[in-house]
């Protein structure tokens, strides 16, 4: 829409403005690692951060959501639906695509009111990735170092400045009323232009192919025993759908008080890592293996998704990479899956 | 897609049940009861044969449970739903009485495409517990007779006291116009039908595949040696139905405990031709 600049100067200010009016949540330092969390003073927002435990998605999908109250007696039923205004800071350019995914999914079909109500509330401040965060993270790949049009505001870090994209209306109350911001001048769009151009270069691809081939290597790969392979790895702990701002499965349990009149009904982020995640009352495990249930994970994020929502469900963060206790990553499987796809093409050509 | 249940759609949210009677219940066997629900409201479910709906028992929890009413026979407000005794949610709805209040979401899915079915044969094969959905659509099927060819029926069940809805059984074997036979796995001292399963009833019928549809609900492992029945008969994979059971938590297409491959069972199923999910990994 438009185009302003902030001086870092001015970003405690403007944090403190934002608090009286709506929740502010950021990366914060924890440790030495970074967490998203209520900003209860300007000072604890570390906007330039590399990547943070969890994905900010826990604002629009929390890991335990309330769905509805209950009374066992008479079955009087109320919907919970949280519609506190929350600002979400320093989103990165890959949760910002994750978001993209959520959005389409929870609006497709029969449109879910408690993901709506969260993120009709919510206000995403994102931020441009200047640098590689971590070595786990594969954005220039995925297609996800540039922000998708989902942000209200948008910030470049220009040294003792930001430039603020507004990408919305709501983008616009975010700053409506505070002073410290500007129209850019030519040398400041000129300054822009510098930046995001020095930027690229600093990224490098990690897969030996392009995503766009990604799904056919996918299908291709169904039957590859390098599934079992990594079934025989992985550990089942789930550690992985856990950080990840595209996973949203959950489960659903009813939780009473003790005189067991009343009670709520909510939902938990589940994981299909775990085995009973396609066990049927009956007995019968659709995947009741550790290969075939990582095989679910890495085809619904190259494959699945994309088939289902039009958009690729993995944005290349890099959390799954890191927060794995057996170093199972999304880069090393692709590539190796395409290793062995080139391989089976080469064989064959002898033959 | 069939339209949700008024309630449904009224709610603030799409999770939220809407209360039901329970109005009668009949003991099937020692694991199954039909439980004849209505709705207070008045409103009818309006489903197709082959959906199904979420059940809650506040407190306890949610499952989804196939309607074995036809909808023909769904007056009223009323519905039907046979429900085998296996996890929390299935026991606790086993000590309800009539007269107790449960709730009810959808009715969710996509049931069988009835109208394609006119005037073809129609080969009904359901094993076990299958027969509750199978049932919808056998009693919608019949109530409109005239409209269709040739009705089989194969029902195979564990053994002679696990057979559900016995007295309707009695009715389609005693039927000119209705060929049934029943065969279990597991005989007792006064069975003197099959023994055997499934399968061993195919060379009792004589199959015309050109105008035939099949339509097969029953637990996972008979899927693929029903099947392979069906496509040595000729029956186009087009006309080849199955209902297919997956674990579900919401019935809208969110929780992902149905997904697979990128279709998600709770909207694109139950039902599916074997034609649309001959490609799908784990489908079968």
């Amino acid at each position: 829409m438009s185009f302003r600049i902030m001086p870092k100067a001015a970003v405690p200010d403007w944090i403190t403005w934002l608090r009286s009016r709506y929740r502010v949540v950021g990366p914060r330092q924890l440790k030495d690692q970074f967490v998203f969390d209520e900003i209860n003073s300007p000072d604890e927002l570390s906007l330039d951060y590399p990547t943070s435990i969890l994905p900010p998605k826990k604002y629009l999908l929390p890991p335990t959501e309330e769905l509805f109250q209950f009374t066992t007696k008479g079955m009087h039923t109320k919907a919970s639906l949280e519609p506190r205004p929350t600002v979400i800071m320093g989103v990165h350019t890959c949760d910002m695509h994750a978001i993209q995914l959520l959005d389409r999914v929870h609006n497709t079909g029969y449109a879910d009111q408690h993901y709506q109500a969260r993120r009709q509330n919510t206000y995403l401040v994102s931020i441009e990735c200047l640098n590689p965060c971590t070595e786990h993270s594969f954005c220039k790949d995925m297609g996800t170092l540039s922000v998708p049009e989902n942000f209200d505001l948008h910030l470049t870090d220009l040294g003792d400045e930001y430039g603020v994209d507004i990408g919305s209306e709501k983008g616009e109350e975010l700053l409506r009323g505070f002073a410290s911001v500007w129209d850019p001048t030519e040398e400041d769009y000129r300054h822009v232009n510098q930046v995001m151009a020095e930027k690229w270069p600093r990224f490098s691809y990690r897969f030996n192919f392009d995503v766009t081939e990604l799904p056919d290597l996918l299908a291709l790969s169904t039957k590859s025993s390098y599934w079992n392979e990594l079934g025989d790895l992985c550990l089942g702990c789930g550690m992985c759908t856990k950080v990840c701002p595209t996973c949203y499965c959950f489960n659903v349990k009813d939780e009473v008080d003790l005189s067991l009149t009343e009670g709520h009904r909510v939902r938990i982020w589940d994981s299909c890592q775990v085995d009973e995640f396609a066990l049927v009352a009956g007995g019968h495990n659709f995947r009741s293996t550790r290969a075939l249930r990582q095989r679910h994970r890495f085809f619904r994020k190259g494959k699945y998704q994309l088939e289902a929502y039009g958009l690729i469900g993995c944005v290349g963060c890099g959390r799954c990479a890191a927060a794995c206790l057996v170093h199972i990553t999304p880069v090393k499987t692709f590539n190796e899956l395409y290793r062995r796809h080139k391989q089976g093409e080469a064989v064959e050509a002898q033959s | 897609m069939t339209t949700l249940l008024k309630e449904t759609l009224d709610s603030q949210s799409i999770y939220m049940p809407t209360p039901a009677r329970i109005v009668d219940t009949v003991e099937l066997t020692d694991l199954e009861k039909v439980f004849k629900l209505k709705l207070p409201s008045g409103f009818e479910l309006n489903h197709r044969p082959g959906q199904f709906v979420q059940i809650s028992v506040l407190g306890i929890g949610e499952a989804p449970i196939s309607i074995c009413s036809s909808p023909s026979r769904s007056t009223g407000g009323t519905f039907e739903i046979c429900v085998r005794r296996v996890g929390n949610v299935t026991n606790a709805m086993h000590a309800l009485k009539p007269g107790a209040l449960i709730g009810v979401r959808g009715p969710f899915g996509r049931g069988f495409p009835i109208e394609r079915f006119r005037g073809k044969d129609i080969l009904f094969v359901p094993g076990g517990l299958g027969l509750a959905p199978l049932r919808s659509l056998i009693n919608e099927v019949l109530d409109e007779r005239g409209k269709y060819g040739r009705i089989i029926i194969l029902y195979g069940s564990r053994s002679p006291k696990d057979l559900l809805f016995q007295a309707e059984l009695k009715e389609w074997q005693r039927r000119a116009d209705i060929e049934c036979h029943v065969t279990v796995d597991r005989p007792d001292e006064n069975w003197t039908g099959n023994v055997g399963v499934i399968t061993t009833l195919f060379p009792k019928v004589t199959i015309h595949p050109r105008n035939m549809v099949s339509v097969v609900v029953g637990p996972p492992v008979m899927y693929r040696y029903v099947l392979m029945e069906l496509l040595g008969k000729g029956i186009a994979e087009g006309n080849i139905w199955f209902s297919f059971e997956r674990r579900m938590k919401c019935g809208v297409g969110k929780c992902g405990h149905c997904q697979m491959h990128h279709i998600y069972t709770c909207q694109e199923g139950p039902a599916f031709s074997y034609a649309e999910i001959k490609h799908l990994e784990e489908a079968l």
